[in-house]
């Protein structure tokens, strides 16, 4: 028995947030496509607007359908609530502008997805927010890199596109120490492999648009607060500590102990930016997270036998996999992650980027696009697509060799997986 | 709001307006290892609508400092000199659980300054099982724990929380976990040793109103009319289906039963 919750996390990957529709018994969470809802008097209009009763007024922010899905996460993540976005990009600047203003700076990972990237080392800089980039794997680059106007620590549980596996207890002393709280991207791991606010993270973000719906048909973002961090005693965040003038001069640490952070996230950054997730969207996210732990015990399962079979094939250079031994992060994984590692890895294969461009073409099962997370097989040859621009020198500097293939791996059955990657290595290695 | 106590800073949310001591007062007490935060959305409401309200964090609690209380009479009277502190002559107390029994007791001892007394999720006795007072006392994280899962009724338990995306029972785990050493066996510690709620509920003479949780597992609502029938105006409210952490599964049930008492 969790302590913060009553039940187990397959029965909440099935039952949180939802009761079931009073009026009709629907057992489905019901889709409430509606932009707003009817005040039942003016009183309880004006009770809504000054939140002396809960509810939904408008679906920017908030909506019935996508308060479910924000409730399961939370549940299934351990922590106080969340907040459906219209996608993982809008979840990381919702946490980053929920936080900071111009001045403001974050101390991040290096080793990051390609948009989040963007987000920090070319757009925020616009607006004033800056950021240090680290090793993730250098704990000590991570403290000397906080200024006194740092305001947030920022990984991925496993970064890009090493896989580099973040050491979540470890960077969140070091952020801790300094009174500031720690945001993980969870994406590629999901509350299944990992749970972060265990390990001592303070705020965690998904691209929902992966694992979480796994079916690969809405783009859309969660941002989920653990509730213990203290934003008060740290005395560094004033959007949540003193008055706000655009919502009832509301002190939103006061209002609320624990879930301040949320209040003003959806109070202002989803009033304001707008980034709200479709209710639709909800609903189909609500749907690949019935089945997660299902499918993510799947995912690990078939990766390990790819995995395996690739480690040992005369055509593939290296495999990069902290279930491998030869990972540098293999130990951390074996603590952090003891369930398994994901599903996304990469191997270089043998012959560059020909062979890159043969072994991609010659796959018939797994599908060849820039995604990852979907229950069907999926496969990236850098060299030849997202990075195709750049030289060899340049790719490498980037951790990318010309024969990196990213690989995705699905549902199916593991043997025709392992088949089609051998009938594509056979035709890379071919003059 | 920050007031001076016996000698010590104690803090009071005002439901997001100034205090008047001149409008009539509603001071609303938290229970064990809770804060003035549980009664968020109810005391705004009384706060913007004619009332002054004073949502106490108890001494070591939250944002107030001083010891922690050991007795309910004690806690009683430092809602006394809460009142003394912030120029109150008379106030309407709504307290939860424990803080309940500090709003009858409070009423038995100082029967001209409080008017009414509005007990949520409560019961009297409220004795503690030996097992919660030990891990209270020993394995605090697995007292919260099982405090966390007693407390919920069945929609605090599988969500769908009236605040949009809010898990209860993450949020209350957090709050319990924000507290310092020792709160928690303390306060279930003064809830188990109070002996003199039924003699508190003869002597009280303001209007009561019980508010219980058909399915409240910590504080059972099977006792609430033998309660009712020993004070001398009281009536009870059942809310459904509610678990013990009445005000965040059934908010605005909470808040139409206490402004029915209170406001009409």
């Amino acid at each position: 028995m969790s302590k913060s919750s009553a039940y187990q996390f397959d029965t909440l990957s099935l039952h949180a947030g939802q009761q079931p529709d009073a009026q009709f018994g629907a057992r489905a969470a019901p889709i409430y496509l509606t932009t707003s809802f009817v005040f039942k008097d003016t009183e309880q209009a004006a009770a809504l607007f000054n939140m002396e009763r809960a509810g939904h007024v408008y679906s920017r922010i908030s909506n019935p359908t996508n308060a479910v899905l924000e409730e399961r996460i939370a549940a299934l993540e351990g922590g106080v609530g969340a907040i459906a976005t219209a996608s993982g990009q809008a979840a990381l600047h919702l946490a980053i502008v929920t936080l900071m203003g111009a001045g403001g700076h974050i101390v991040a990972s290096r080793a990051l997805y390609g948009g989040s990237h963007n987000l920090l080392e070319y757009t925020l800089p616009r607006f004033g927010i800056e950021t240090t980039f680290v090793d993730p794997r250098e704990l000590g680059a991570w403290r000397t890199a906080i200024r006194p106007n740092t305001r947030l620590l920022l990984g991925e549980t496993l970064g890009n596109p090493g896989l580099d596996v973040l050491d979540v207890p470890g960077v969140a002393a070091i952020a801790h120490d300094a009174a500031l709280p720690l945001l993980v991207d969870a994406t590629f791991t999901t509350p299944y492999l990992m749970r972060p606010f265990e390990l001592g993270a303070d705020l965690v973000f998904h691209s929902a648009t992966k694992f979480l719906g796994g079916h690969g048909v809405a783009i859309g973002g969660l941002l989920v607060d653990g509730g213990k961090f203290d934003w008060e005693k740290s005395g560094k965040f004033p959007t949540l500590t003193e008055p706000y003038a655009g919502f009832h001069g509301m002190d939103f640490a006061e209002e609320s102990t624990v879930a301040a952070f949320l209040l003003r996230a959806r109070r202002e950054g989803l009033r304001d930016f707008g980034a709200c997730m479709s209710p639709m969207t909800a609903f189909q996210l609500l749907q690949g997270l019935e089945t997660l732990p299902l499918r993510m015990q799947r995912h690990v399962d078939n990766t390990r036998k790819v995995v395996a079979h690739l480690a040992g094939h005369a055509a593939v250079e290296a495999v990069s996999y902290p279930g491998l031994e030869s990972h540098p992060d293999h130990a951390l994984a074996q603590r952090l992650l003891p369930k398994g590692c994901g599903s996304v890895f990469s191997f270089v294969l043998k012959g560059g980027r020909p062979a890159g461009r043969k072994f991609i073409e010659a796959l018939r099962v797994f599908s060849h696009l820039a995604n990852v997370g979907d229950a069907k097989s999926l496969v990236i040859h850098p060299a030849s697509t997202t990075h195709f621009r750049m030289s060899d020198a340049a790719l490498r500097a980037a951790g990318i060799h010309e024969g990196t293939v990213r690989l995705s791996i699905g549902l199916e059955d593991a043997a025709d997986l392992i088949a089609d990657l051998d009938a594509g290595l056979r035709a890379s290695q071919k003059a | 709001m920050e007031l001076e106590i016996k000698g010590a800073k104690a803090y009071a949310y005002t439901g997001g307006k100034p205090f008047d001591p001149a409008l009539p007062a509603v001071v609303f007490i938290h229970g064990a290892e809770n804060d003035h935060s549980v009664w968020n959305l109810q005391s705004r409401w009384f706060a913007h609508h004619g009332f002054c309200v004073l949502a106490v964090d108890l001494p070591g609690h939250g944002r107030s400092a001083g010891a922690l209380l050991p007795t309910v009479e004690a806690q009683a009277d430092w809602i006394a000199a809460l009142l003394d502190a912030a120029g109150v002559k008379q106030a309407a107390l709504v307290g939860h659980s424990m803080g309940s029994l500090i709003s009858l007791e409070a009423a038995s001892r100082f029967a001209d300054r409080i008017a009414k007394i509005a007990l949520v999720g409560t019961a009297v006795p409220m004795p503690v099982s030996e097992a919660l007072l030990a891990a209270a006392r020993d394995t605090r994280p697995k007292a919260e724990g099982m405090v966390n899962v007693w407390s919920h009724g069945p929609r605090g338990a599988i969500g769908g929380n009236t605040a949009p995306g809010q898990w209860m029972m993450g949020a209350s785990l957090r709050l319990m976990e924000r507290a310092g050493d020792g709160v928690l066996f303390n306060d279930l510690n003064a809830c188990n040793e109070y002996r003199g709620g039924m003699a508190a509920a003869a002597a009280a003479q303001c209007p009561a109103l019980l508010v219980v949780g058909s399915r409240d597992l910590m504080t059972s609502p099977r006792g609430a009319p033998q309660l009712a029938a020993a004070m001398k105006d009281a009536r009870i409210a059942t809310i459904e289906g509610s678990g013990h952490a009445l005000m965040a599964e059934y908010p605005d049930a909470v808040l139409d039963a206490l402004r029915g008492f209170i406001a009409s």
